[in-house]
């Protein structure tokens, strides 16, 4: 009786482009997608992922082939035509399924590898699955597993420490600088796509209060709405200053907006809280010169992109170890597994065993009329141990890893040895 | 006694700056558990050492120049872990504890004779007076650690090169509140240890102030701290400055405490 199959499908940012993703992402939450399946025929065991950048979908099946196509239908069969979703969708099965799901859930998968943020969301879709208990033996062990997965990737390598995007750098040299981001201001100086994405890793981190400066007004007032903030004219740039703590500055200016003599006026009304400034525009908007004031720091977009290349090249380092773990883990997980296989089998023997033992042991009593309760007890003893004796290879024969036959086959054997599987059982009465 | 505790107090901090050092470098959190529990036993161990001076003396023991400076050790190890159990900044351990194994060495060097009590410091003065001061500096050495740990980071950020210190060590803001911290405590401690100390004059030498070298030098130590203080809550001094002003400052702690005594003559020599 073999174990169900594990099966997983799913895109992700790698195989699959946004405007496919987008159609297929779970917008609506888990709770309809999770019901739906519940209908498919077939699957044991089900769980369901959903972020930016993958939906996956991870069951445990007794007929993988037809049930993969009745999940595909089912998830993706209205917003995908079948050819794309034979195109993008990939699949992995058993041992393959088991090693990608512990890489996504180590963050190996991930765009910005390292990045914490896939855990969470992988234990979130878990939760959803456990409150409709979709999730079986398999499944549970497995997930449980990946979480442990993750948490010792991130203890014994330092693959998350880094930061591996330039707007990630900036967040984390913030960090470095002004310590907590609780209560501090963010500016934006013109309105481009890296800045915004920039300040709102820096939201996502606690920056309560973004100003943004921009030459079109209108843009400005739209940008700050979106982050709670409030627009000003770039004419205020200077006058600005004394109230924010990080500024991202982005124009297409052709020359400098800022020099260093006017960071330097107002570093005073400041009473010297440092000031961050981050210059992302090509050609630049900074004064380099600003750099050398005291309590302000400034990097432009190469020494950004420096933070980054060094980041980089440490992580590939990490994520090497860091997939060892995971190989590690995904054969214990095997090894889990084919116990499971085994386990059945020697449940039925002991419980066949015990069950002879017993009828024997009851009819020898009902002869035995005047024997003491210590006589008694010292009989069944007797018969336990012959019977754990005379067990012993056959259960040694199914757990041991060393002989060449197939596990299969071993099963079989011992089952049919002992007729395990007979529909009128194994010899009650001579 | 004494003499052994002292040998097994410097051995303690030894042990405990190794693994500190072994923390820095690896990140190990199990090597930084070992050696806090191993520097606060070799603190725990000092003061053991400390008072059993005290009764074979017979007085408070911080008269020698070896007691001087292992009470000294002493007090940062103690205004350490007094502020360790307030705050955290990140490897600060590291730092506070190869400071304090360099003050034990130079007290393992110094002639561990316990002399006998000259009559001038024969008072309930000395105790309040001398202890009140090297507490003060303890607090004051912790400034200057922070102030140096400051430079260290900020040089890397502002280079933009990321060495050895970037990642273990905190944040700017972390260490330059560790500096304020440390000097809102250790000032206080240092103007009242001068307080005492003047008393106390008036009384053994009938004058408040005798311009002996000691005191010029306390008194110019002290105006650094005071102009470091005044500068950072009336203009908001902070960073760069701070730092460096605290490691001036506390290299004018030192002088106080060796240069003078070495140097100079004065009514404080005895202490040599």
């Amino acid at each position: 009786m073999p174990h169900d199959s594990i099966v997983l499908l799913g895109v992700n940012h790698k195989t699959t482009p946004l405007e496919v993703r987008e159609k297929i992402a779970l917008s609506g939450g888990y709770d309809e997608p999770l019901a739906s399946l519940a209908s498919v025929d077939g699957l044991n065991e089900y769980y369901l992922l959903s972020t930016c950048n993958r939906v996956e979908v991870l069951f445990a099946t007794g007929d993988p082939e037809r049930t993969k196509g009745r999940v595909l239908d089912m998830l993706f069969g209205d917003t995908v035509t079948a050819e794309d979703a034979n195109h993008y969708v990939y699949c992995y099965e058993d041992e393959e399924a088991v090693r990608h799901l512990l890489m996504v859930a180590a963050s190996l998968d991930s765009m910005i590898v390292g990045e914490a943020q896939i855990l969470g969301q992988l234990k979130e879709a878990y939760r959803y699955a456990a409150q409709k208990r979709t999730c079986g033996l398999i499944l549970n062990r497995l997930l449980r597993k990946s979480f442990s997965v993750a948490k010792r990737v991130r203890t014994e390598t330092r693959i998350g420490s880094n930061a591996v995007s330039i707007s990630y750098a900036a967040v984390e040299l913030s960090r470095k600088i002004f310590g907590q981001l609780q209560g501090k201001a963010v500016m934006l100086v013109g309105a481009g796509e890296m800045a915004e994405l920039a300040a709102e890793h820096l939201v996502g981190q606690g920056v309560s209060d973004v100003v943004v400066a921009n030459r079109t007004l209108e843009r400005a007032v739209k940008l700050a709405r979106r982050f709670n903030g409030r627009a000003v004219s770039l004419e205020e740039l200077v006058g600005q200053l004394a109230a924010v703590d990080i500024i991202i500055s982005s124009t297409g200016s052709p020359g400098l907006i800022l020099n260093k003599d006017e960071v330097k006026s107002v570093m005073r009304e400041r009473r010297n809280q440092p000031l961050f400034f981050i210059d992302i525009a090509v050609p630049r908007d900074l004064d380099p010169g600003i750099n050398d004031l005291d309590n302000v720091y400034l990097y432009d977009i190469d020494d950004l992109q420096s933070v980054v290349e060094m980041n980089k090249a440490e992580r590939d380092v990490e994520a090497v170890k860091a997939e060892r773990i995971v190989a590690e883990e995904a054969l214990k997980f095997k090894c889990w597994l084919d116990n499971m296989e085994v386990t059945p089998t020697i449940i039925a023997l002991r419980k066949e065993a015990e069950h002879i033992c017993r009828a024997e042991l009851d009819k020898t009593f009902g002869r035995l009329k005047n024997i003491s309760p210590g006589d008694r007890r010292a009989i069944e003893k007797m018969a336990d141990s012959i019977v754990s004796k005379i067990l012993y290879h056959p259960m040694q024969f199914l757990k041991g890893g060393n002989t060449r036959l197939d596990r299969c086959e071993k099963i079989n054997t011992v089952r049919n040895l002992f007729r395990l599987d007979d529909d009128n059982g194994p010899i009650r009465e001579p | 006694m004494s003499y052994l505790l002292f040998q097994i107090t410097f051995a303690a901090y030894f042990l405990a700056t190794a693994a500190y050092i072994v923390f820095f470098v690896s990140q190990k959190r199990r090597v930084r558990i070992i050696a806090r529990t191993i520097f606060l036993v070799a603190a725990i161990l000092h003061t053991l050492n400390i008072l059993a001076r005290y009764l074979e003396a017979g007085h408070i023991p911080i008269t020698s120049y070896h007691e001087t400076v292992s009470f000294f050790a002493w007090s940062i190890a103690w205004s350490y872990l007094l502020f360790r159990w307030r705050y955290t900044i990140k490897n600060f351990g590291t730092f506070v504890s190869v400071l304090t194994l360099l003050l034990m060495f130079m007290a393992a060097m110094a002639s561990r004779e316990i002399l006998p009590l000259v009559p001038a410091l024969q008072s309930w003065w000395l105790p309040v007076h001398a202890s009140i001061a090297l507490v003060a500096d303890g607090f004051l050495a912790l400034a200057c650690i922070g102030g140096i740990m400051y430079l260290l980071q900020e040089r890397e950020i502002k280079r933009k090169r990321f060495g050895l210190f970037y990642s273990r060590l905190p944040s700017l803001e972390a260490l330059d509140r560790l500096n304020y911290q440390c000097l809102s405590v250790g000032f206080p401690l240092m103007t009242l240890g001068i307080i005492a100390g003047s008393i106390w004059a008036k009384q053994a030498w009938g004058s408040y102030w005798q311009w002996d070298p000691k005191e010029t030098w306390s008194l110019i130590t002290w105006l650094l701290y005071a102009a470091l203080v005044h500068q950072r809550f009336t203009v908001g001094w902070r960073g760069r400055r701070a730092a460096i002003m605290s490691i001036v400052a506390f290299l004018a702690v030192l002088f106080t405490l060796w240069g003078v005594t070495f140097l100079l003559q004065g009514v404080h020599t005895y202490a040599a």
